[in-house]
């Protein structure tokens, strides 16, 4: 039996590691941080999770990558300042739509849930706005209708998830379905034109010198990270998601904050549904076609833990401009949505692959090595 | 790092001082005749650094065949660390592991399965859904063809589990339907399907109900007999008395004792080394006179059906009620149900004499805080920091037109960190990284901030080392004098009866017996506890 384990001589390969960094006594660097505590130094941008920080870095780099890789196709493109910086706004709104809609999921998720009928509440809501009765309000009227519909549609999601106890994935699967039916009722199938010149503005026009979208997204990425990180619903959300038992023997409604997260889905739903109406300068039932799919990828790759308890704003609306920025590459470079499809799922799973190869276990590796090499 | 922080903290400086010479001194070897057998593993100056940690700082084990090696330590001390390494989990960094004589490095879980050591960990590691004999062979299923040969599963598992004294369990049975130690054999026959040489057990009895502890003694015993050799680990000193042959002593990642007589060692001597302190089981001392106030919390008539039944009780401010009760009595649920997490079906809870609404939001509204007796699973978010743990509860109150204010959580958080000296105090460490004693403070934490009136505990001192218990002991009998009700349960009558003023015997979901606790001593407890019924079966 003694044959399976290995040979003796695998201990003494083994370099003794903690010489690498004085052992730190944890009793010493208590002090030390409650001392920059007390001095109240913390500065209040400061996001709670450092390794959500060092995650968004990666996905940084990713993005840097594949700059380098539109610049070495494309290099008359890329040497003109100009270009650059429309092409940089064209993927900003590109990235807008769904940017939005993926800052709802990432709180959903976080709390524990998942949301599959985000595309079909755009859809819902883009054709009730834009309905013959609706546009006779105004503008007005439509932004509110289309808010207001997102945010039903939602809560209905929400009510059957926390007080009917349905798993949320079917709950909103049978809500895609369902949202896509009545807005093809609605419209009767037919595209429905805005004629109101506030809505089609929104994406047309720029404010010095960058589209109001983008305006928009930021609006909403900068709420979002504010709302998860400064608030006590962000805090709920977290905890909800982390360990909902835990949450709720600590006294936190759970229910009520589990259907608030999907009216928040569907409020970002809603705000969406105008944009994307804006832009195409009318809705119909088929619009926001699988964005589900879109922001659930982006929120993956931003580091969001799909079990929930984990993720960071940041890092969705990267997953998010990663994504655009690669259909943009596609496009410029002539080639076909099918090849980039293809690559989009071969950088999800990649994305998924890295976060899940700990990031200290490398570090610790090539700490490891140093220190073989060095003796 | 002990050495460090007993500088900052003079007053420990005498205790310490003796424990270290306690340290320095050789070690002890047993007497010949206490084992007979060869030995099996010897680890020799084995070190494991994690980031910022030195987990192990040079352990000597020895473990011969046939004998019960008890591993005594604190939280923290590097047990379950040193598990890990023998489970073939963790990789030392270095030092000797000698296995059957010969060198050896286990790089993962199989390797040391292979070589014959297998490893019964606190959370049983089976599979719910799966049989029992399923569960005996998994990873290593008799195949024919790629076909499991369930027969032969079957056959050999129901040898097994007789070998084990337990040829009742049916082996096709689901594990899920099974209790707790029905489970931990279920966990041992599959140790044996492996033909385990040395079975190392993680606090056993940390989940069987007192009757059960002598089944599982049996089994021990039984598997000795065979040359089997057995890592025990438990932090009851009665249980390493009982079961233990020699006994080996961590602190802070070392090895500060090996090979004293399981027997005869002095508990003062083993809790020393342990601890570098001497204490024993401390209870605070009550109050002289009866300095109890109104009635705080009034149950009447609470029922659930087949948890328990007609329970009225009530909880004084500034009184400690304790509730002894095997697991299975209905104690926890008799305390989820008065703090709203389990409605009940008949029966009232009042907290200042307002019934309460269902639901916990009421029950903490009204000043109820509860420390869970799971704290993983319940009551902790294991990859948060430890301020945002401590102001899970508080976080709203702190916070202002619904923006957190962490600046002063953290400082709230340091507060209790530092009255009930968590370890280490930095309070923006995960709580994953805490040990089990600091975990609980943690929790028990979590109700110290803000007005909360009755605190209702649920096994506090499960799993955590004896120092810490002692400091927990200490926070609660504090929190009485400031005027706050306390109702505990507790499997530890010693515990209940030397912390509470007045005990709750419970049995099979009811009251059979309510008294001050200076009017009842241990062994009635006990009889009460357990008079007419074994538990068999009982739910974990």
């Amino acid at each position: 039996m003694s044959d399976a384990t290995p040979t003796p001589t695998a201990t003494p390969e083994r370099p003794q590691l903690p010489a690498q960094s004085p052992p730190v006594d944890p009793a010493e660097t208590a002090v030390a941080s409650d001392k920059a505590r007390s001095t109240g130094k913390l500065s209040w941008w400061r996001g709670d999770g450092g390794d959500g920080a060092k995650r968004n870095l990666g996905l940084i780099g990713v993005l840097a990558a594949l700059i380098v890789v539109g610049a070495v196709t494309k290099p008359d493109l890329y040497g003109d300042p100009n270009w650059v910086w429309n092409n940089v706004l064209a993927i900003l709104q590109l990235a807008s739509v769904v940017g939005v809609v993926t800052v709802g999921m990432t709180f959903v998720i976080i709390g524990g849930g998942i949301d599959l009928s985000v595309g079909a509440i755009v859809a819902l809501a883009g054709v009730w706005c834009t309905t013959v009765a609706t546009q006779s309000y105004g503008a007005g009227g439509m932004i509110f209708t289309a808010l207001v519909v997102g945010i039903c549609v939602g809560l209905v999601n929400g009510v059957l998830i926390s007080y009917g106890r349905l798993v949320p994935f079917i709950a909103t699967l049978a809500m895609l379905v369902a949202a896509r039916g009545l807005a093809a009722s609605i419209s009767n199938k037919q595209t429905q034109v805005s004629s109101s010149t506030f809505i089609n503005d929104i994406a047309a026009r720029k404010v010095i010198g960058i589209p109001i979208l983008v305006y928009i997204l930021g609006a909403v990425v900068l709420a979002g990270w504010v709302v998860l990180n400064r608030t006590t619903f962000g805090r709920r959300t977290i905890a909800v998601g982390g360990n909902p038992e835990a949450a709720r023997l600590a006294g936190i409604n759970v229910r009520r904050h589990t259907m608030l997260l999907y009216a928040l889905s569907g409020l970002c739903c809603g705000i969406a549904a105008i944009m994307l109406t804006s832009q195409a300068t009318s809705a119909q039932a088929a619009m926001a076609n699988l964005y589900e799919l879109d922001a659930i990828a982006a929120a993956i790759i931003g580091g969001t833990l799909l079990s929930g308890g984990r993720g960071t704003i940041v890092g969705s609306l990267l997953g998010v401009i990663i994504f655009a920025t690669i259909t943009n590459l596609f496009a410029i470079n002539g080639l076909s949505i099918e090849a980039q499809n293809m690559v989009k799922g071969g950088i999800i799973v990649a994305a998924v692959l890295v976060q899940q190869f700990q990031f200290k276990s490398v570090t610790r590796l090539l700490a490891r090595n140093r220190v073989t090499t060095a003796t | 790092m002990s050495e460090e922080e007993t500088v900052a903290l003079p007053e420990d400086d005498p205790a310490t001082a003796s424990a270290e010479a306690v340290a320095e001194a050789p070690l002890v070897e047993a007497p010949a005749d206490t084992v007979a057998g060869e030995v099996v593993l010897r680890l020799t100056d084995v070190v494991k650094t994690f980031p910022g940690v030195r987990a192990l700082d040079g352990v000597q084990l020895e473990v011969r065949a046939g004998e019960v090696h008890c591993l005594l330590g604190q939280n923290g001390a590097g047990k379950s660390t040193l598990i890990k390494v023998l489970a073939g989990v963790h990789q030392p960094d270095s030092g000797l592991v000698e296995w059957r004589g010969e060198p050896a490095t286990f790089t993962n879980p199989q390797a040391a399965m292979k070589a014959g050591i297998a490893t019964i960990y606190q959370e049983l590691d089976l599979v719910e859904d799966l049989s029992v004999a399923e569960n005996a062979f998994l990873g290593h299923e008799y195949r024919s063809f790629g076909f499991v040969r369930r027969g032969r599963m079957a056959r050999h598992t129901r040898q097994i589990l007789s070998r084990l004294g337990h040829g009742e369990i049916p082996p096709g049975r689901m594990v899920r339907s099974l209790p707790a130690a029905g489970k931990q054999i279920v966990s041992m026959a599959r140790a044996l399907s492996h033909e385990a040489r040395l079975i190392i057990m993680d606090e056993p009895s940390a989940v069987l109900a007192h009757d059960e502890v002598g089944n599982l003694f049996r089994i021990i015993r039984e598997l000795t007999a065979q040359g089997i050799a057995v890592i025990y680990i438990s932090h009851r000193l009665e249980e390493i008395r009982e079961i233990g042959d020699r006994v080996t002593v961590l602190k802070d990642g070392r090895t500060t004792a090996a090979n004293l007589p399981a027997r005869d060692t002095p508990t003062r001597d083993l809790v020393s080394r342990m601890t570098g302190r001497t204490i024993e089981y401390v209870f605070p001392d009550r109050p002289a006179d009866d300095a109890a106030g109104a009635d705080l919390l009034q149950v009447q008539g609470l029922t659930r059906e087949g948890e328990f039944a007609d329970v009225s009780l009530n909880v004084r401010a500034g009184e400690i009620v304790g509730i002894a009760g095997l697991v299975g009595s209905g104690r926890s649920e008799l305390l989820e149900t008065i703090y709203g997490a389990r409605l009940p079906e008949a029966g009232t809870v009042r907290m200042d004499g307002k019934v309460l609404r269902p639901g916990v939001g009421a029950a903490v509204r009204a000043g109820m805080g509860m420390a869970p007796e799971e704290r993983k699973s319940q009551a902790l978010l294991l990859g948060e920091p430890i301020y945002r743990n401590v102001t899970l509860a508080t976080f709203g109150r702190y916070a202002r037109l619904g923006f957190t204010n962490a600046a002063k959580e953290r400082a709230e958080a340091d507060r209790i960190a530092e009255t009930l000296e968590l370890r280490p105090r930095d309070v923006d460490r995960p709580v994953r990284t805490l040990s089990g004693g600091n975990q609980q403070k943690v929790v028990v934490g979590r109700w110290l901030l803000g007005g909360t009136k009755l605190l209702l505990l649920d096994e506090p001192t499960r799993g955590v080392d004896v120092g810490a218990r002692a400091e927990l002991y200490q926070v609660i009998r504090a929190l009485a004098a400031q005027g706050v009700g306390v109702l505990l349960v507790s499997s530890e009558v010693p515990e209940v009866l030397g912390l509470a003023d007045r005990v709750l015997v419970m049995r099979e979901g009811r009251v059979v017996r309510e008294a001050a606790a200076g009017e009842l001593d241990e062994n009635t407890v006990l009889d009460l506890v357990m008079a007419g019924s074994l538990m068999e079966g009982a739910p974990a």
